[in-house]
């Protein structure tokens, strides 16, 4: 009856599809807008980036009192610590597993005195074999505090992507100097190799599909626990701060 | 300048190759138009409880995660600006993209349309004799029909969104782009469950938390079994000068797919490409927020062609034309593909609200769907469902102030509804239509004075011979008001402003020597505003 179902689109005999969708945008393209085409220089870049002041400027400690809050705030426990501390920190934030895969880059120190049974990553370990484990530890590449978010790159320090999705729980240990304020500091430090699997995790598997109630622990690990060392510095300045965001 | 560029590339003596529309296989049109399927979804009251609470709830997720970004109308502007470089200069960008991506391993697949992508992905997953494949949500693989092709092939195709598990396992169409079965509530979803999983405890109980670890408990068995098989998913941004594919999820789902499987196979629109890696810091702000009102969504992975020892050993990437060449003819239009389907839109956009995904009949619903859909489709003639989209909507606005990439979508709206007039004139000759005969019997009417007070004192006494209240739908064969009042109850039009203003100054003059006592004629039923000190315009308002 009408016209509007039937028509296929056309196809131009010896083109490869390639050439053929390249044509068709600069057909489509020629017909010029109202405004004067972009340039890539031509893209404001007046928010805040990676060089703003308040990225550089702020104190170190201050940056990392946001982490935690932004960390507890969707529910992660967090484990603030210092070096001398953090094997018994890792012990407390592992507590109750009885196996532990780790990536090989990981420092000793971490699983010193670890009650567990420690699996060494050598990448054979099969998808249901990290079913069977407990628990992941790992490091962390970058940290951004204002999102609460952990940056994993595919290294030696946090592993495959495998082995920190499929065991249930994963403690994640960052240092201080891993923790940035906002994302352009964060996708900068990605962007020195941007050709690594990189996975940013901000909190534990969610879901709000069912009458947007969120549930939490979908398919990642249900539990997320960090486990963050800090300069030893006499004040005890455990609070978090009420950092006001921009 | 690098529109001469392009002028060359054109000219080099090929014959000229026309943008295409989509598919007619694509889900981009629905079998109705937008009123009448738009008339039944208002009857569903599931529907409209779930899609009041849903969208008032993200809206204000939404909304207190972007104040807190000092720097959030400085974002848009980027993200603006980063869309039009991407949209100006995409054929460069394109053969970039394909050149980083078949550096780090990946293999670049071109479709023009939905058949050519269903061939490809379909191609691909026999060779590898896979039966079951996962599938992570996306709207690129929803509009081109994939599951069906799949299907058709013999291959099973899972949906590892929960939302999109229900919805498959229902047999049910999306009708959100970030909540897909927003239109199920949580003893529907029981009951879904409970008929299509094989090992689901009979006594689970409809809480959200019970549903998901039975979709959870569903789908690891497949995760797990399938490090020899092949994953589909789509992509959010394409990187051109690095070739990284970036997938934004909640669930996990997405990881599990990204990860496990030994062939992965990304469909992504044309569209989709973001110059810079570094750009990602404009876009993995404004999405998350934009979307489902996090600072930022649980996993983001970024993945580059193939990683050894890590993820998939063997990546695909289908770049999908099907009518996004066509959207980019109109220079008014062609903003519609900076979309990055966050779905802010939809949540705000008073339409949506009452109607829910379904009337749209595309996989694009909402203001962004309007604009999309019967762009990518192409509207041929007046009848096409399509050519309803662009009104459905009231041009409020709402839409554009949301946008994280600040498509106009009124104007673009207008721009289509000016053009689907233009076309029906075309195809029905100068003044056929009932709105084309109404237009001129009112200019002529407003031409002349004289007739013009006639006909609108004659209006109020000769609308009290209809029943009622108010005027409820008139016959069409009225031309003055062809439609109108199909949707709309008109009051009964009282004292026409004319003979108001006459009265008015008859009493006013009667009247002058006593000003304190100044009495109105006839208050019309104007909603007062202010402390009533300016007269005119409180009096001006309804006559």
């Amino acid at each position: 009856m009408s016209t509007w179902d039937d028509r296929r689109p056309a196809r131009t005999p010896g083109m490869s599809a390639k050439e053929e969708i390249l044509a068709r945008v600069r057909t489509a393209l020629a017909a010029p807008r109202r405004d004067d085409v972009t340039t890539y220089a031509d893209v404001p870049r007046a928010y805040q980036r990676a060089d703003d002041k308040q990225e550089t400027g702020t104190d170190p400690g201050k940056v990392r009192d946001v982490l935690v809050q932004r960390l507890e705030d969707y529910t992660t426990v967090v484990h603030r610590t210092t070096e001398p501390a953090a094997a018994a920190a890792i012990a407390q934030a592992l507590d109750g597993a009885g196996s532990v895969v780790v990536p090989r880059g990981i420092p000793g120190e971490w699983t010193q005195g670890l009650d567990a049974q420690l699996l060494t990553d050598d990448g054979t370990l099969s998808a249901h074999q990290l079913d069977e484990v407990d628990a992941v530890l790992t490091g962390c590449h970058t940290a951004i505090a204002l999102t609460g978010t952990l940056v994993l790159r595919g290294d030696e320090l946090c592993g495959r992507r495998a082995i920190t999705l499929v065991p249930d729980r994963h403690v994640v240990v960052v240092r201080a100097e891993q923790v940035v304020l906002g994302v352009p500091k964060g996708i900068e430090r990605m962007g020195e190799d941007p050709g690594a699997p990189w996975t940013m995790i901000s909190g534990p598997s969610a879901t709000s599909d069912i009458e947007l109630d969120r549930v939490e622990g979908v398919h990642g690990p249900r539990r997320l626990e960090v486990v963050l060392i800090e300069p030893e510095q006499p004040a005890g300045d455990e609070p978090s701060t009420k950092e006001k965001q921009g | 300048m690098s529109r001469e560029g392009r002028m060359d590339t054109v000219d080099l003596g090929m014959p000229a190759v026309r943008p295409q529309h989509a598919s007619p296989s694509s889900h981009l049109r629905g079998t109705r138009g937008f009123p009448a399927a738009a008339r039944d979804a208002l009857g569903d009251e599931v529907l409209r409880g779930n899609l009041t609470y849903a969208t008032a709830t993200i809206q204000a997720k939404r909304a207190s995660v972007v104040r807190e970004m000092r720097d959030w109308q400085k974002l848009r502007d980027a993200g603006s600006a980063l869309k039009w470089h991407v949209t100006d200069h995409l054929p460069e960008l394109l053969e970039q993209l394909e050149a980083s991506v078949t550096a780090a391993g990946g293999t670049v697949h071109w479709a023009r349309d939905a058949e050519e992508a269903g061939e490809i992905v379909t191609r691909l997953t026999l060779e590898r004799g896979a039966q079951d494949v996962l599938k992570v949500k996306s709207m690129a693989t929803q509009e081109i029909g994939l599951n069906e092709t799949l299907a058709h092939a013999g291959v099973r195709v899972i949906e590892s969104d929960l939302a999109e598990l229900i919805v498959q396992l229902a047999g049910d169409a999306p009708s959100h782009i970030l909540v897909p079965a927003i239109h199920r509530n949580r003893a529907q979803i029981r009951e879904i469950f409970l008929q299509a999983m094989p090992d689901i405890d009979p006594e689970i109980t409809d809480d959200p938390a019970a549903l998901a670890g039975a979709a959870r408990r569903f789908l690891r068995e497949r995760f797990l079994d399938m490090e020899q098989s092949v994953a589909i998913s789509g992509a959010n941004f394409a990187v051109a000068d690095t070739g990284t594919l970036v997938v934004v999820e909640s669930e996990g789902n997405g990881r599990m797919c990204l990860t496990l499987p030994r062939t992965l196979i990304s469909v992504v629109g044309i569209e989709k490409i973001v110059p810079s890696f570094q750009d990602l810091e404009v876009f993995l702000q404004l999405l998350p927020r934009s979307s489902t009102g996090e600072r930022m969504n649980p996993y983001t992975t970024l993945f580059t062609g193939v990683a050894e020892g890590d993820g998939p050993q063997e990546f695909h990437l289908v770049l999908l034309d099907n009518g996004r060449s066509a959207v980019l003819e109109d220079p008014e239009g062609r903003s519609a593909l900076h979309c990055i389907r966050c779905s802010a839109c939809l949540n705000v956009c008073p339409v949506y609200q009452r109607t829910g995904g379904h009337a749209y009949g595309s996989t694009y619903p909402g203001p962004i769907g309007a604009i999309l859909s019967p762009q990518m489709t192409g509207v041929s003639d007046p009848e096409d469902p399509n050519a309803t989209l662009p009104y459905a909507s009231s041009l409020c606005g709402a839409c554009y102030d949301v946008c994280p990439v600040k498509i106009d979508i009124p104007s673009i709206l207008v721009h289509l509804r000016a053009k689907e007039v233009d076309q029906r004139r075309e195809a029905r000759g100068q003044f056929r239509g009932t709105w084309d005969v109404a237009m001129k019997g009112a200019g002529r009417l407003m031409s002349s004075p004289r007739a013009y007070d006639a006909a609108v004192r004659s209006a109020g006494p000769l609308s009290r011979v209809l029943p009622g209240e108010n005027i409820g739908r008139l016959p069409g064969v009225l031309p003055l008001v062809p439609g109108w009042t199909d949707h709309r109850d008109l009051p009964h039009p009282g004292q026409s402003f004319r003979s108001w203003w006459a009265a008015r100054e008859k009493h006013s003059a009667a009247t002058d020597q006593q000003p304190g006592a100044r009495d109105e004629p006839e208050q019309p039923k104007a909603p007062r505003s202010g402390s009533g000190t300016d007269r005119t315009a409180q009096n001006g308002g309804e006559a």
